[in-house]
């Protein structure tokens, strides 16, 4: 069997359905409270503000800011092998929660916590499409 | 509420040696560290009625507690294996004491022990090349992104606090070289070779901002202590070490979804700790504070009130947490240097330095030690206040 994608691929659970089915159509999609109107992640069958069970499925901005963020020199699994030293960040969205991942289109030493960045959608494989970001 | 403050007491520490234990499993390892903590005290083993274990991180057994019991001879009327990660050890003294408070049991072990350095270890991260290439795998956000290692998450907290207050590499230097000389005057330690400041500035890098000597390693080994009651420890062999106080907190959340990154546990938990003692930190002689990546005590020399937010990486500067410093830390050497064991070798080294047993790392004359336990990605948070 060739393995096509040598890396982790998303993992469908009972709640995320929805969020792997929009990156695939290239559109961030989160959801929101029914009850108090917050915006969640990772998807979750009740609101961790209110407890409530009524939610939305939104297509929220793609925007964020930059929180932290690491540059990886150690091989941890072996799939990206050829990407060290990469970097991963956690990515404050504009619609509050934050979402870890990583930043393309900017060379690691221009990492700068506070900058704005905008999704932008990798295709893995046929069926799995992965959230990154780039400088907005 | 209770007040349990000097009414119990360590009366026994014990391990093994740390490092490289081929061919010893977790629960060999835990019962030479337990038969060594008895040896210590000279209590009798059938004595013991409650055995308390933190589960081994590498490879999880259930009913580990029971497993060591059969192992130790002991039919115990209390034991428990609890999940807080690095705070377990702590918070397990503390589930002992409670227990003996409600009339439960009188004498307890509680012991960590794991062989991760050589028997595989899944849960610290590395994933064997032969496994991956079997196909796909799934995993969350942070799997997806590269983000698989234990120093991951802490680089993480790392640079968003030197972004939030500062922070130099020379000031997480500080922490790693002191410890490093701390563990040379210790024989047990992992590793003794002391380096200097431009030794660690050259080490490789792990994950930026952290190199290689920001990170604890993977330690094979065990350690216990035996607790029981002041009356009880009447007669036995060693001073006891009195427990002055407990205290726990946890941020709990995933990392990204934490509203704080640079704030742990610590700041509930310190302070609850230091008010239960009736201490404030000026009273506290020394600290033996987990430290499984150089910026971890920092933040909690901080959260504890030592000095304010932010002051912590100018705090530690100075000689001042050296051996002949103001707040020695981490006198035989922590998890960086002495052994990457998750925190019950802090508890032993305190009830040695506490018995001024500690030779030639021995702080002059200490009364009162705080000792943190710390699990996860800042995840849990446990402290222990001890009066010799
Ligand atoms: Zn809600």
């Amino acid at each position: 069997m060739t393995v096509e994608y040598p890396k982790p691929l998303p993992q469908l659970t009972d709640d995320n359905g929805p969020y792997l089915e929009g990156l695939r159509e290239r559109e961030l999609r989160l959801q929101r409270c029914g009850a108090c109107g917050r915006y969640r992640y990772p998807p979750a069958r009740f609101c961790p503000h209110c407890l409530s069970e009524e939610a939305s499925w939104e297509v929220a901005s793609g925007r964020g800011t930059l929180y932290s963020f690491i540059v990886v020199h150690q091989l941890y699994h072996p799939g990206f092998r050829d990407d060290i030293p990469y970097n991963v960040a956690i990515v404050e969205l504009d619609e509050g929660p934050r979402i870890t991942s990583n930043v393309v289109g900017c060379e690691n030493r221009d990492l700068k916590i506070g900058m704005r960045l905008v999704a932008e959608y990798f295709d893995a494989t046929p069926e799995a499409t992965i959230l990154k970001f780039r400088p907005a | 509420m209770l007040d349990i403050n000097g009414k119990y007491c360590i009366v026994g520490v014990g391990n093994t040696e740390y490092g490289r234990t081929p061919g010893r499993n977790a629960v060999t390892l835990t019962v030479e560290a337990i038969r060594n903590a008895i040896e210590d005290c000279g209590i009798d083993k059938g004595e013991i009625d409650a055995v308390l274990t933190k589960y081994p991180t590498s490879n999880f057994q259930g009913l580990f507690s029971a497993r060591v019991a059969q192992a130790l001879g002991v039919v115990p009327r209390v034991t428990a294996t609890l999940d807080q990660a690095g705070a377990s050890n702590i918070s397990l003294i503390a589930y002992a004491i409670m227990c003996m408070e409600a009339g439960l049991c009188n004498v307890a072990t509680i012991s960590y022990g794991d062989n991760p350095n050589t028997s595989g270890r899944p849960s610290y991260g590395r994933r064997p090349a032969a496994e991956a290439a079997r196909g796909p795998t799934y995993g969350g956000d942070e799997a997806v992104a590269g983000m698989t290692g234990a120093p991951c998450g802490y680089a993480m907290i790392a640079q968003r606090y030197r972004y939030e207050y500062g922070l130099t590499d020379e000031q997480l230097g500080t922490i790693a070289t002191t410890f490093r000389r701390h563990a040379s005057l210790n024989p047990n330690a992992q590793f003794q070779q002391p380096f200097t400041m431009e030794e660690y500035l050259s080490s490789r890098w792990v994950a930026e901002p952290f190199r290689l000597y920001d990170c604890c390693p993977v330690s094979d080994g065990a350690a216990a202590v035996i607790v029981t009651s002041v009356e009880r420890a009447r007669g036995l062999k060693k001073k006891p070490v009195s427990v002055m106080s407990f205290a726990q907190a946890h941020p709990a959340w995933d990392l990204a979804q934490r509203e704080v990154l640079t704030t742990s546990g610590a700041a509930i938990s310190g302070p609850t700790a230091f008010r239960l003692a009736g201490i404030s930190v000026e009273d506290v002689d020394f600290a033996e504070l987990y430290d499984c990546f150089t910026i971890v005590p920092i933040v909690t020399l901080e959260d504890y009130g030592f000095c304010k937010k932010g002051e912590g990486p100018d705090f530690i500067g100075g000689g001042r947490i050296g051996l002949e410093g103001s707040l020695p830390l981490n006198t035989s050497g922590g998890l960086l240097s002495e052994t990457g064991m998750p925190g019950m070798q802090l508890i032993v080294e305190a009830v040695r330095q506490l018995r001024g047993e500690a030779g030639p790392r021995q702080v002059k004359d200490p009364e009162i030690c705080v000792v943190s336990n710390q699990g996860g990605v800042m995840t849990t948070h446990a402290t222990l206040v001890l009066r010799n």
